[in-house]
């Protein structure tokens, strides 16, 4: 089967076999990245723009990677500080981007449904980088793929999911994702940072303790707390919240023995994570950055209309 | 010129009226009611059998954007708006520019409708000098010009003093104070109902615990200086509860909802619509069925659109991005006699929630039908069936949730003072 959206805008609008198709694609396509050379030539002639509204030196520099090794060429645009500043909206911005012809627009912005906005607006393909606390699908799809390359399944995993889940796109990705895979999802965070109604997204079960949550489970996805995001009102204190819930050792000794820890970074140290557990053999974090050039360049070579890499 | 509207079923609640009869208006007031009345020569008739005749609908709660945001809706087009909903008289809020919180541009409007308006246009001032919440408007000069209400509609007034003195000295002067009931500490970036849909979105949500806390303020204060308050646009279960036992005990307490609230749930938002982006917001189906429910027991006084026309570079952005609002002068009557398919009101209901208790909450000497009453009336054809189009709207904005929805009902000839300013 192939792929047959235009856009990748949330994990929530794919397919238990499209979320199969792309994830089997990245690991065909992370051999390339053990290469000498590491470069094909299977997107040459296209024109990937980097759109970022939000400042994201990693997801940036991993779409790009990601183009550069495909073959495209790839152009990016930082928009939080020039053009917003000058006025200019987003539909026109879209317009004079489009003009340019590009193939595909990666697109990070801090507001929810600013995707959809502009996927509805330009006729190349648009992939989702992270909207708001909306969606971060290419992040979804790396942590499923850091998860099937070591459980060999995701159907049936036990993942536990720890922090600020109201404003983490990060988590409603990997819930969307992870219920459609058919894995089990435990969330757990302060009840200022849990929202109504996120156990029907999916298969999910709030806990009130972060220990019930990573109790036996096969993976322990910590989310970064944004220090500037929780305001006066949301948290006493960082110091309570990583007493409470950040993950050390101890904590971690209630998983399952192979369990992973994950992150999608960059880390508080000593907040989310206690640095003994951020370096300690069963973080998957580093696989998790490697992992995540591969599925961005399955993502583009999907959307462009690729068959299935043998 | 003289007016017959003949073989009408009218519905007059103020009379105890549900029968079909002639009406005649001469002189731009209603001469005689009765069966087989016989008119004058050179009388305009209206053959209204089948149809039903009411007082004059009245929207005591729309922006007609006029001064300053003309672009949006002037008084022209609001009015021509009113009428081909079927409203012959509307109350425009304050949050012009500038605001009409003093005597010149409150006559501005009263003047500039006189000569460009289709149907009676009442002007609201606001409660608080340049709706700042700082210090209250001169409120006697405000109603001298005209004005029928006060409201620093769009913003609370966050001061609970500054709103004890505002009921208190509108109370003295005799004249309406509307509240708009918000605790904005509690909204603070929402841009939609808290709940699965904002969960599922990832939009800021604003708890309806927004809304209740600031009604039963009003509430509190209103029973306190034992004075009236009316409150805007109410959306959720809490505040009908809180305003249904502050009746109950006697506070003088009145309130309007607005056909979207008792029509869509917030799952109008899904697909990011900006169209479905108002203030306050669109609830959940508890909320919608607790509207009903308000509207069926007299808990809700009036019906008004909260008409708010935007431009359409306004609406078409990213969600956080638009304006709040939606026009909704052509689409109320047949969604509000949804309410009476659905047997939540009955036709006598209707017309005192959108004629009768609007003209009683801002003292108007209308929604009535009463011999020697001003001749504004409405003939509506309930079994009309249309369909929304942006196109065929006279309001100038056209940001509405219902383009393109079926709709049935509408009014067939709008009446002012006993000429027809529209007919369908
Ligand atoms: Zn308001
Ligand atoms: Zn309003």
């Amino acid at each position: 089967m192939g792929f047959r959206h235009k856009d990748i805008i949330a994990l929530k609008d794919l397919t238990k076999e499209e979320i199969e198709l792309l994830l089997d694609t990245a690991d065909n396509l992370s051999e390339i990245n053990q290469r000498d050379i590491k470069k094909v030539p299977t997107l040459r002639g296209k024109t990937v723009i980097n759109l970022f509204y939000e400042a994201s030196t990693r997801t940036r520099t991993s779409f790009e990677i990601a183009a550069k090794r495909l073959s495209a060429d790839a152009v990016n645009i930082t928009a939080s500080t020039s053009s917003v500043v000058k006025g200019e909206t987003l539909s026109d911005t879209a317009a004079n981007i489009l003009a340019m012809k590009p193939d595909i627009i990666v697109m990070r912005h801090s507001v929810s449904g600013a995707h959809e906005y502009l996927a509805k607006r330009v006729s190349c393909s648009v992939i989702n980088a992270g909207d708001g606390a909306h969606e971060h699908p290419s992040q979804g799809l790396l942590d499923m793929l850091t998860m099937r390359q070591k459980f060999g399944k995701l159907a049936g995993l036990k993942v536990a999911i720890v922090g600020d889940i109201t404003h983490s796109r990060v988590a409603r990705s990997n819930i969307y994702g992870l219920t459609t895979m058919g894995a089990q999802v435990f969330l757990a965070g302060p009840p200022t940072m849990m929202p109504p109604g996120i156990e029907r997204l999916g298969n999910v079960t709030v806990c009130k303790d972060m220990r019930e949550a990573v109790d036996q489970a096969d993976v322990v996805m910590m989310l970064r707390i944004q220090l500037e995001r929780q305001g006066k009102t949301l948290l006493p204190s960082m110091r309570e919240y990583s007493r409470y819930f950040g993950l050390n050792p101890a904590v971690l000794a209630l998983a399952k023995k192979d369990a992973i820890v994950m992150h999608p970074g960059p880390i508080n140290r000593g907040v989310e994570l206690a640095s003994s557990v951020a370096d300690c053999d069963q973080s998957a974090i580093m696989k998790q950055v490697e992992n995540g050039v591969a599925v961005r360049m399955a993502m583009l070579y999907h959307v462009c209309g690729g068959e299935p890499v043998e | 010129m003289n007016l017959l509207i003949k073989g009408g079923r009218v519905i007059d609640p103020s009379q105890g009226i549900d029968e079909t009869m002639d009406v005649l208006i001469a002189d731009g007031v209603v001469l005689e009611l009765g069966q087989g009345i016989v008119a004058p020569e050179g009388t305009q008739t209206i053959d209204a059998s089948g149809l039903l005749v009411t007082p004059g609908l009245i929207d005591m709660h729309v922006h007609l954007r006029d001064p300053g945001l003309e672009y949006k809706e002037d008084i022209a087009t609001g009015s021509r708006a009113a009428a081909a909903g079927g409203f012959t008289s509307v109350a425009c809020m304050p949050n012009t520019s500038p605001v009409i919180d003093n005597k010149a541009v409150a006559c501005y409007v009263v003047n500039k409708a006189q000569s460009e308006a289709l149907v009676n246009v009442f002007p609201i001032g606001s409660i608080t000098k340049g709706s700042k919440g700082d210090s209250l408007a001169e409120m006697g000069d405000l109603k001298e010009a005209g004005c029928v209400a006060v409201s620093d509609d769009g913003k609370p007034v966050c001061n609970s003093e500054l709103m004890r003195r505002a009921l208190e000295y509108a109370k003295g002067i005799g004249i309406t104070v509307i509240s708009h009931s918000e605790d904005l500490a509690l909204v603070g970036e929402g841009v939609m109902n808290e709940g699965f849909v904002s969960t599922e979105l990832g939009l800021k949500g604003i708890p309806w615990a927004a809304e209740d806390i600031a009604v039963a303020r009003e509430v509190y204060l209103a029973e306190f200086a034992a004075a009236p308050v009316h409150i805007a646009h109410i959306s959720t279960a809490g505040s009908a509860r809180i305003i249904r036992n502050a009746k109950a005990r006697g506070v003088k307490v009145t309130c309007e909802t607005a056909p979207h609230y008792f029509t869509l749930t917030d799952d109008a938002v899904r697909g990011y619509n900006t169209n479905a982006k108002m203030n306050p917001p669109l609830r959940g189906e508890s909320d919608v069925a607790a509207m009903k429910a308000a509207l069926a027991d007299g808990t809700i006084d009036a019906i008004a659109t909260d008409h708010a026309p935007h431009h359409p570079d306004e609406k078409d952005v990213e969600f956080n991005a638009a304006l709040n609002g939606i026009v909704g002068l052509e689409t109320s009557l047949p969604l509000s006699l949804k309410l009476v398919e659905d047997g939540v009101l009955d036709l006598k209901g209707l017309v005192s929630v959108m004629s009768c208790n609007p003209a009683k909450i801002l003292g108007l000497d209308r929604g009535t039908l009463r011999v020697g009453a001003v001749g504004d009336v409405t003939v509506i054809d309930p079994a009309k069936e249309w369909q929304v189009e942006a196109a065929k709207l006279e309001s100038k904005s056209k940001n509405s949730p219902f383009l393109g929805w079926k709709m049935k009902g509408k009014a067939v000839y709008t009446v002012v003072k006993g000429q027809v300013v529209y007919q369908a």
